[in-house]
């Protein structure tokens, strides 16, 4: 699926648009991990949580857990939240 | 005043550092830059900023190879991370495994790093070794030159230590820190770290025990100083030439220590009245364990956090505590309401002694004479949080 990378990520991606696939939020998670490491610690924490100041949509609807199921065509989007800047 | 070489080393002779360029690493609030000075430490040269936007709390060059970086970084949007170079700062790589907590078990709250706040490189006699003091307070070691990380002894999760770190809540502004981690230059298993608040330790084997070395210490009117959770020691620094001794630089005064006393001895009490002895940073000689040098801010009241009167100023003493003298020539006169970080000042190995420090207000200040006389080598800087020096080849 597609994932949206805000700009303080692009370091990782070298763009602003990465492909994913998983069955929840924490598996496409970590497979973004795999194609980019150190990516997910940046966005998550050592206990699994979201970071403050980092906020994930799904097909426009804000996802705080991470076992959220999503399909092959949902839109992921990672933001910067107003604020952490 | 006399001079540095004239008085002896106690215990460990070090030799000044020969003339060589030295480089300063300062970290800022948004971002790090790399000032190359000459050997005469009179031009510098700005490479930067590296990682603008980045919150940068302590830039350090391992000086056992003489060419690889470390710097503490995280942004206002992302977590924590180290970045790596190997080529002084031409390049930077991400650690694999930056410092983070151990997942807490199913149903209980676990902490999660903030940001690395200190670093610390091991003796040369242990290779790419380095610990990391984290905010919120934790202890890390890296075995293989800063590239993976894991929790170090048992204090991040030790029942005991979490209470006397306290929370959030309970500690600085930009939250609370382990930091000061020391070396033994001559022992490795010998070590000392410190947490604001949570008190000063020491282990001499090698991490696996501590014991607490709050002796003599002072603590806020009205509290406990048996608990260490109300200590706040800001800086503590061991003397390369005599490592029987610190020197710390705590919320509540300038400590000396000279082992193996436990008891930490108020130096600060002769320090004017009217300055008096409250600050963050404190640097040691490289050579001369009886002289240290302070930046005192103003602690009354409110606790503004400026220099004195808005008179910047560094004290120096040359006799271990027993007096102190002021060094504010170059230095603004009056209206300077900045004041410098507990990493923000240090010194270099040159003979006479340069001393740096970086301010709240993105200065960067040295001295060629160790205070005498100070220059402003860099303006207009984000907020300082962290200066080191290393004298390269």
């Amino acid at each position: 699926m597609k994932v949206l990378i805000p700009s303080a990520l692009r370091s990782y991606t070298e763009r602003s648009e990465a492909e994913a696939s998983g069955a929840t939020l924490a598996a496409v998670l970590a497979d973004l991990e795999r194609n980019y490491p150190g990516i997910r610690f940046r966005m998550i924490d050592e206990q699994d949580r979201i970071r403050r100041h980092i906020r994930i949509f799904v097909n426009g609807e804000q996802v705080r857990d991470l076992a959220q199921p999503l399909n092959a065509s949902d839109e992921v989007i990672i933001v910067q939240a107003l604020s952490g800047g | 005043m006399a001079r540095t070489k004239s008085k002896p080393a106690v215990g460990r002779k070090i030799q000044p550092a020969k003339a060589r360029r030295i480089l300063v690493m300062v970290a800022t609030r948004k971002g790090a830059w790399l000032y190359h000075g000459d050997a005469a430490r009179k031009s510098w040269r700005a490479d930067g900023p590296h990682f603008l936007g980045h919150v940068i709390s302590h830039v350090v060059l391992d000086p056992r190879d003489g060419r690889t970086l470390l710097a503490a970084a995280k942004t206002g949007h992302l977590g924590p991370t180290i970045f790596r170079s190997m080529d002084l700062g031409r390049t930077w790589k991400e650690a694999a495994q930056p410092p983070a907590f151990a997942k807490a078990p199913e149903g209980q709250t676990g902490r999660a790093v903030d940001h690395t706040f200190w670093l610390t490189p091991g003796r040369a006699a242990d290779p790419g070794v380095w610990y990391a003091g984290t905010s919120p307070q934790g202890l890390f070691r890296s075995e293989d030159g800063g590239v993976t990380w894991k929790p170090f002894s048992s204090i991040n999760d030790d029942p005991q230590f979490r209470k006397w770190m306290g929370t959030v809540q309970d500690g600085t502004p930009d939250g609370p820190k382990l930091h000061s981690i020391i070396v033994d230059p001559r022992d490795s298993q010998h070590l000392y770290f410190a947490m604001s608040g949570g008190g000063v330790h020491e282990s001499v084997d090698g991490g696996r025990t501590w014991a607490l070395l709050l002796k003599g210490l002072d603590v806020v009117e009205g509290f406990d100083r048996a608990q260490p959770a109300v200590h706040d020691p800001h800086c503590i620094r061991i003397c390369p030439s005599n490592p029987h001794r610190l020197y710390q630089q705590n919320h509540c005064g300038i400590y000396r220590l000279d082992r193996p006393s436990e008891t930490w001895v108020r130096i600060g009490k002769n320090m004017p009245k009217q300055v008096g002895d409250i600050g963050f940073p404190l640097v040691v000689h490289p050579r001369d364990p009886d002289t240290a040098w302070v930046f005192p801010m103003d602690g009354t009241a409110v606790w503004p956090r400026t220099s004195p009167e808005g008179r910047p100023a560094v004290y120096a003493t040359r006799n271990a505590g027993k007096t102190w003298q002021r060094f504010d020539s170059g230095l603004p006169a009056k209206q300077a309401w900045w004041t410098v970080k507990r990493q923000a000042m240090t010194g270099d190995a040159a003979d006479p002694v340069g001393l740096y420090f970086g301010t709240t207000s993105g200065e960067l200040w040295m001295s060629r004479d160790e205070g005498r006389r100070w220059t402003c080598i860099a303006r207009h800087l984000p907020e300082i949080y962290a200066v080191e020096t290393a004298a390269l080849s």
